[in-house]
This record gives C-alpha cells, structure tokens and sequence, in this order.
C-alpha cells in the first residue's frame, strides 16, 4: 500500500482518474496540492489569471471532449470567483469537478481568514459537492466527484478540502477505489420498452413529424442516432442553441436553430408539427414562447435523461427517461423492420410546406450598404475556416449571429453558454477548448462587452502559446441589451453604450498578441485571411453597424412561430 | 391541496441542507419538515408537509430524487396512510376552574400533562395535524396558551408499502 500525504493523495487520485488538464489558481489554503503538483508532470496544470475563467477553461475543455473538466481554486475568494463558471457548466449539464481549498478543520465556522462555505455557496448550482473531513476519504471523495459530474444528466461537483487533510507533513495509506457504486445514485440509461414502443408507434403514425434536438444528444455522442432516426422517417430535424452540430447543420433535412431567435421554418415546423420528437432538449422558454400557445398540434415525445425535465413546462405525451443514444438505438431497433418506401411520398405535402417556409429566406439581411453587418463576418469567419473550427461565443448579439451564421456540421464544435447566458464565458472557454485540441482551429466570436469580462486572460494565452483567433463584432454597444431597448423601451438606450472604449488592437499588443482592426467592408475578407494565416494569437477588432438587430425574433407572449422577420416585418 | 412526501435519504452531512435548498430554490412551499435516522442508522427519514397541485408535487418528487443522496421518495398522500405529529403546549392555569377545564380537555383529546407547576400545566398531545389544532383551539378557550412546539407531521404507508433502500 502506498503511502503519501492528503495532497500527494489528491494529484494521485486526479491521475488515476484520467486527468490531463487542471485549470487553477493557488492560495494559502491549497499551497500543499500546489507543491505535490510540482513534483510530477503528468498532470498539465494552467495557471489562469481569474478563477472564475479556470472554471470556464474547464468548461470549454469538457464541451469539445465529453470528457469531465477539472479546477483547482483556493478557499475563500478563490473559491467563490468560481461560482459563475460552476453556475454556468450547470445550466448546461456539462461535467466538470471543482477542487477548493478549504481553511483547516479545527477552524471551520470560526469566520477564519479566508474562510467561506464553498459546499454552501455553491449548494444550488451543483450536482453535488463532497466537504472532505479525513485525508483517507480523498480517494474515494475524487473518484466519487468525477463519477458523478459524467454520468447521468452531466454537472459539476465541488470537493472542499480543508487545509489540514491535505498537509504535506502526514503520511496515510493511498487506495483507490475499484467501484464508486452509490446506493442512493444510479442513473437510468436505457428507456423503458413500453414507452419505447408506443413513441415508434407515434413516429410511424405521424403526417408532419420534426426532430427536436437539443444538447442532451451532444452530451450522450448520439450524432449518428438522430441522424439515422431522421433519414429514416424523413423528418426535418431543428435544433437547440444547445444542440448544434448534433445533427449537421448542412443536412438538406436540416432547418435551423429554433426559438426565440430560431428560423422561421423551423418555428412554423414545430408550431404545426403533429409529432414532435424531443432528444435531449428540455422546452427552455427560449424555445417555447408562451407555453399556452406552444405547438396546439402534436403529440410528444421526450427523451430525456433527466426525468425531472419531462413534463417540467410542457406535457409530455409520452415521456421515455433514458440517455439519448441508448433510448435511440432501441428505438431503431424496432424501426429497422419497418417498411419505409412510401415514407417520402407520406410526407411529401409536409416537405412542401416546410420549402415553402424555408423559401422566405429568414437569414437575409441588408447586403447593399458600405458598413460592415455582423452576418457578413460570420459568414466570412465561416469560408476561412472551411466550416470546420471550434467556435466558442459569448453572449449577446454576436452569440445568436454565430449560431445563426456558422452551420456546424459535427458535434462539441459549437460552445457557447446557452443556460446561463454568462458574458465572459468565450475566450476562456475557446482556451479549455484549445488544450483539449492544440492541432484545432479554436475561434471564439465575442462582443465588446463579453470579451471585457474575462479580457485577463490574453495573458495566460501568451504563456500557454494559445493560437486562439478572437472574432470581436465591436458594435461600440451592448448590443443585445441596446436592441430589446429598441423594441421595447422606445429605444431609450439606458446604460446599454460605452463611451470609452479600450484600444483593443494596441490591448492586444499589449499583452504580446496580433491585434487587426477592420472597419471597412472591403477590407473584411483580406484582414480574416491574415487572421488565420497569422501565428499566435489574432484579436480581430471588427467594427461592424451598431444598429443591427437580430432577427427573426419571436413575439412576447405569442406562439412558437409569432416572429418578427425584421425591424418591421412580422410573420 | 395538501401532500404529504417522505424521503429516504443518506444520513450524510449536507443531505438535509439540499433537500431545503431544493424547495426555496424552486419555490415550492414547506408547511412542515420533520426529519431522523431511521432503525438503520446510516439512513435518515425526512416527511414533508407541501402544498401544491399534481404538477407541482410530480416536480418536487423528481427535484428531490434527484439528489445525490436521496434514495427513495414517496407522496404518502396518493395511497392510504397513517400520519401523526406531537405537539407540547403550555397554558396558564391561574384559576381552579381553568385548571378544572384544561385537564377536562385532556382527557376528552386523550392528551397527557406532562408537568405541573403552580401556574401552569405542559400537556402532550399527539395525532393528526387537525386534531393537534382543534385541541389548540380548545385549550384557548379554557386557558391563557403560553407557547407550543409542533414537531411537523411524520407518516408512514398502511400496508404492505415501505420505503427502503
Ligand atoms: C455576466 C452577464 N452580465 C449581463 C448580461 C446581460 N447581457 C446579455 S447580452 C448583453 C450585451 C452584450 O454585449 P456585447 O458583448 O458587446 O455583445 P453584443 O450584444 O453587442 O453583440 C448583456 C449586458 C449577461 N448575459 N451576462
Ligand atoms: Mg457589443
């Protein structure tokens, strides 16, 4: 039996794990673990220059692998600067375990310095956390956090360790445990054989079927399930801001995001859908609008993992609880024998008006002025990288724009913060993204506000030698906030502009990087070439029109497809 | 409409804070909260006392089985059941006639008084939550109620039924 002290128990235990990446920041309290991470190398630790940006590089780093993200903070302010990063990981179901360090035992409950109650703090937005009271229970409490952040619906736990466990001067026994089986913890994956046959049955039965996916098929790599449920019944399939990539976005079955900035054909595919195939999405009411209007004419299906999101905030008619890749491959199972010939004729009056739909070219957009429109850089961001980078957003009107603009065509290639819709998640998140992938284009789109959020971490991108290429639409404006003011608030732009805003090329070299200003269109398609043909890291300053809105838009208070089409269209 | 849930949960440190934090959180509403280990130490019994309709019970059932350390959750009020709380009550009993009355009452409820002194009486009593309050009432009337502590309610299914790991 080995034996090691609490903190050496920790890095062994991260090993044993599969940890190749953790995203941290030291203190007093985790000195300790700092100093037995010195002592090897197989562990790749990242020195980041906020914790609530490690939170997101981890983040980042779970979303394009699938694989759980791991953070080091210590106690106190370290801790809580996480909250954000664990609050956003989540929303969006992604796995990710947070180690904090915590001021010794003895001391706990004293208001010690630098003392704050992670395992409190942190309670609502966790799936679970571990305080951790003896330097034995380090094993197991690590492997037990991991098993928990990537099995069932995914999310982050935080283990707490008091200082005093992890003391370099004690020596205990080392074992890992072969099985962290829980009594009270075991995940349903395979949905129920009834439920699944009566959803075939609805499939099959269905006129004007749609596939509904949403970032559950992501997280159970279910791509080529939804694909082959799809082709077989023929069915348009939309997708989740969160789904992206899960079925290609350049599919001809394929119609768009749905939602509030969803496309129309998609809307209008839902609202009169009379089956409506939910894998992995959960009827946020960024896709429902009013909930009393939603979709009056289908019968629904709802494959979740999470059996507390069925029928949450719209009934499901036949909820089946199970991971979507198992629920799918059963559900294939029995569509195999199916004859499906007369499938495309059964749906072709469907198709016709869902083309009709579609033909309304809901994406256009002004293409006739001189100023630099936001699309334009998406769409020329989408032709440099051949459609293939890993593109994390932040969020605003350059998020909703990117997914509008750029077709994902494979999963973990879109990484945005769909849930919590947190500002200062892209840059951190496209470096998580970039470490998992060193070979990979990673872009991050941004906006002038977002990208101030988290801005410190060009530093870290420096030392690392990140080749991120940061996308920033500079509307001079919280855009977003600036459009629902003019819908809303007789465009009364209260608090919505900066009038003082950074040089951000000089930012750029400031902190060793490549800064290119553009804000001419004819300059566009030259400056994004020099982007990507630049080593290192390239901050595009892309000054684009302050007065675009994102459209479609859906209407308050309306049914899934009341939208408006742009500033003055309605459907 | 009134519902009873009972849970079965690990008796771990933290387990307790969740399951609250569960119901603040998502806005569910806590009449009462009565929670102990159970003959197996390692095992706590929580029973909650909620107000809600079937939707909104079927969301607090799920938000709660969710948790890490939760085992297994019922919603006793979908079956038959049996459900009691405790309540102790202190009254004043100033005068021979209250006294007269208030140890009337307890016969009648078939309470008990626990302690005696010069100028007030400490009675138990237990059943159901309807029962505790009408005696409350009662005792109101024939006596000058100093304080009282309720334990909430705690239940168990008739039958066969049961909650175990
Ligand atoms: C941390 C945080 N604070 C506030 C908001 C509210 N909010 C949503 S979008 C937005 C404006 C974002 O501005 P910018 O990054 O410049 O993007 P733009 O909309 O202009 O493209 C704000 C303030 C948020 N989402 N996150
Ligand atoms: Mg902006």
């Amino acid at each position: 039996m080995k034996m090691m002290s609490g903190a050496a128990m920790v890095v062994e235990a991260l090993k044993d794990v599969g940890v190749t990446h953790l995203f941290g920041y030291p203190g007093g309290a985790v000195l300790d673990i700092y100093d037995a991470l010195h002592a090897q190398d197989s562990i790749k630790h990242v020195l980041v220059r906020h914790e609530q940006a490690a939170a997101h590089m981890a983040d980042g780093y779970a979303r394009a692998t699938g694989k759980t993200g791991a953070v080091l903070v210590t106690s106190g302010p370290g801790a809580t600067n996480t909250i954000t990063g664990i609050a956003t990981a989540f929303m969006d179901s992604i796995p990710m375990v947070i180690l904090s360090g915590q001021v010794p035992s003895m001391h706990i409950g004293e208001d010690a310095f630098q003392e704050c109650d992670m395992v409190g703090v942190s309670r609502p937005v966790v799936k679970h956390s571990f305080l951790v009271k003896k330097a034995e229970d380090i094993p197991m409490a690590i492997a037990k956090a991991f098993y928990i952040a990537n099995t069932g619906r995914p999310g982050p736990v935080v283990v707490d360790l008091p200082k005093d466990i992890v003391n370099v001067q004690h020596s205990h026994p080392y074992v890992f445990p072969d099985d962290v089986t829980m009594r009270s913890y075991n995940p349903t994956v395979k949905g129920h054989n009834k439920q699944i046959k009566k959803a075939v049955a609805s499939m099959l039965k269905a006129q004007r079927p749609v596939l509904y996916v949403g970032g559950g098929a992501i997280t159970a790599e279910a791509s080529a399930y939804v694909t082959k449920l799809a082709e077989l019944l023929q069915a348009p399939v939309c997708s989740t801001l969160m789904g992206l990539g899960a079925f290609s976005s350049v599919h001809p079955q394929f119609i768009g995001m749905l939602g509030m900035h969803g496309t129309l054909e998609a809307n209008k595919t839902m609202h009169n859908a009379d089956c409506i195939i939910a894998l992995g999405a959960r009827f946020d009411d960024r896709v429902t609008n009013n909930v009393d209007k939603f979709c009056p004419h289908a019968d629904i299906i709802h494959v979740d993992i999470d059996p507390a999101s069925i029928s949450k905030i719209v009934n499901a008619h036949i909820p089946v609880v199970g991971s979507v890749d198992k629920v799918l491959l059963q559900m294939l199972d029995h569509l195999v024998d199916n004859d499906f010939s007369g499938q495309k004729e059964k749906l072709a009056d469907w198709w016709q008006q869902i083309e009709e739909w579609r033909s309304k070219n809901c994406l256009d957009y002004d293409q006739s002025t001189q100023v630099i429109k936001p699309q334009k850089v998406i769409q020329s961001l989408y032709q440099h990288t051949d459609g293939d980078a890993y593109v994390s957003s932040d969020v605003g009107q350059h998020q909703m724009f990117a997914a509008l603009y750029y077709p994902f065509a494979k999963p973990r290639r879109w990484i945005n913060s769909g849930g919590l819709g947190t500002m200062g998640f892209g840059l951190p998140a496209a470096m998580g993204v970039q470490f998992a992938h060193p070979e990979a284009m990673s872009v991050v789109v941004t906006g002038d506000g977002s990208i101030q959020m988290n801005i410190q971490e060009l530093s870290t991108c420096l030392q690392y030698g990140l080749p991120i290429k940061i996308i920033s639409l500079n509307n001079r404006a919280l855009g977003m906030v600036r459009q629902w003011q003019d819908m809303n608030y007789k465009g009364r732009h209260s608090h919505s502009y900066m009038d003082s805003m950074p040089d951000f090329v000089a930012l750029a070299e400031a902190y060793g990087h490549t800064g290119i200003r553009v804000d001419k269109l004819d300059d566009l398609d030259e400056a994004m070439a020099r982007c990507f043909a630049t080593e290192g890291l390239v901050f595009m300053d892309i000054l684009i029109d302050q007065n675009e809105h994102v459209y479609p838009m859906q209407i308050k208070y309306g049914a899934m497809d009341d939208m408006r089409l742009s500033k003055t269209e309605r459907t | 409409m009134r519902r009873i849930i009972s849970v079965l949960m690990e008796n771990a440190p933290g387990a307790l804070s969740r399951i609250v934090g569960v119901f603040s959180q998502r806005g569910f509403n806590v009449d009462s909260l009565c929670v102990a280990p159970t003959d197996d130490e390692s095992l706590s019994r929580l029973t909650i006392v909620s107000q809600g309709d079937d939707k909104v019970i079927e969301q607090i059932t799920k938000q709660v089985n969710k948790l890490i350390d939760v085992l297994k959750v019922a919603v006793l009020t979908e079956g038959p059941h049996i459900e009691r709380e405790l309540m102790l009550i202190k009254v004043a009993t100033r005068t021979e006639l209250s006294r007269a009355e208030v140890k009337r009452n307890v016969d009648i409820f078939r309470a008990r008084i626990l302690d005696v002194n010069a100028n007030n009486y400490t009675v138990e009593i237990t059943g159901t939550s309807d029962k505790l309050t009408a005696f409350e009432d009662v005792m109101s009337q024939c006596a000058d109620i100093i304080e009282s502590a309720r334990t909430g309610v705690c239940g168990l299914a008739r039958g066969d039924k049961a909650l175990r790991p």
